[in-house]
């Protein structure tokens, strides 16, 4: 079972510049893993030292953010598209 | 290199301006030509941010999903995002490098008691350690600031 995962613009130079790669697996974290496997460079900027997602990394099962479905215990299909969304936050230090 | 016109600087300043003394975050849309980043419409956003929008600003992903469908729709990529720092020099905080991805520019401005006064543009290092600061260029053109410049609410202070 292949699902098409969606690279976000800056991170394709890890993917060889594609936009998308077709992956098999059935939950959302196992289609991580084997993305990250495959392109290691970019573990580092989708998960955090202890492993977790970053806070501003948002992942989406078509439009629905894993965050309110099972996190990265959510089921895909082979016809899902699955997608990985910044957030773009920042701001000055803490006076 | 990153490189605008007088416009798009026109654009930034002035929200930076409007908002003050909260932050300001928009997105800049473009093309890339080799090593140099075009920039062709500077989009204001709202800033998100729940509390505490004078030090911190977000851009929600349904933002920038829209603003990623402007750019496409128009044959642009997004290049990057600008912020603002009230009161604060143009340089990135610790929370930007944690929530930057490389090859993007970002840019910030620097904001003086409501009077823009520093800009500087910043990419995320590969192994995310620190951002290095990123050279940019102005352009003359001859668009019409955009924003409400009339307000000119740097002149009010």
């Amino acid at each position: 079972m292949a699902v098409k995962v969606m690279i976000p613009t800056p991170l394709r130079v890890y993917t060889d510049k594609k936009d998308a790669v077709l992956l098999d697996g059935t939950t959302v974290g196992e289609l991580l893993q084997k993305l990250t496997s495959q392109h290691e460079q970019l573990r580092k900027h989708l998960y955090a030292e202890n492993g977790t997602l970053r806070n501003f990394v948002n992942v989406y099962v078509n439009n629905n953010d894993i965050r309110y479905l099972n996190e990265e215990k959510t089921p895909v299909r082979d016809s899902d598209v699955v997608s990985i969304v910044p957030s773009i936050a920042g701001g000055r230090e803490v006076v | 290199m990153l490189k605008f016109t007088d416009h798009d600087i026109a654009t930034m300043n002035a929200h930076a301006a409007r908002t003050y003394p909260e932050e300001c975050c928009g997105v800049l849309l473009g093309k890339t030509d080799g090593s140099e980043k075009i920039v062709d419409e500077v989009l204001a956003i709202e800033n998100s941010s729940s509390e505490q929008r004078a030090r911190r600003f977000i851009i929600t992903p349904e933002d920038y999903r829209n603003a990623e469908a402007n750019a496409h729709q128009q044959g642009l990529d997004v290049l990057g995002f600008y912020h603002s720092h009230p009161d604060h020099p143009a340089r990135p905080s610790q929370f930007d490098l944690e929530h930057a991805f490389p090859s993007w520019s970002y840019v910030i401005i620097g904001v003086d008691h409501g009077c823009p006064s520093a800009m500087s543009s910043w990419l995320l290092l590969e192994d995310r350690s620190a951002f290095e600061e990123e050279q940019f260029e102005i352009s003359i053109s001859n668009k019409t600031p955009m924003n409400h410049p009339k307000e000119k609410p740097w002149q009010l202070k």
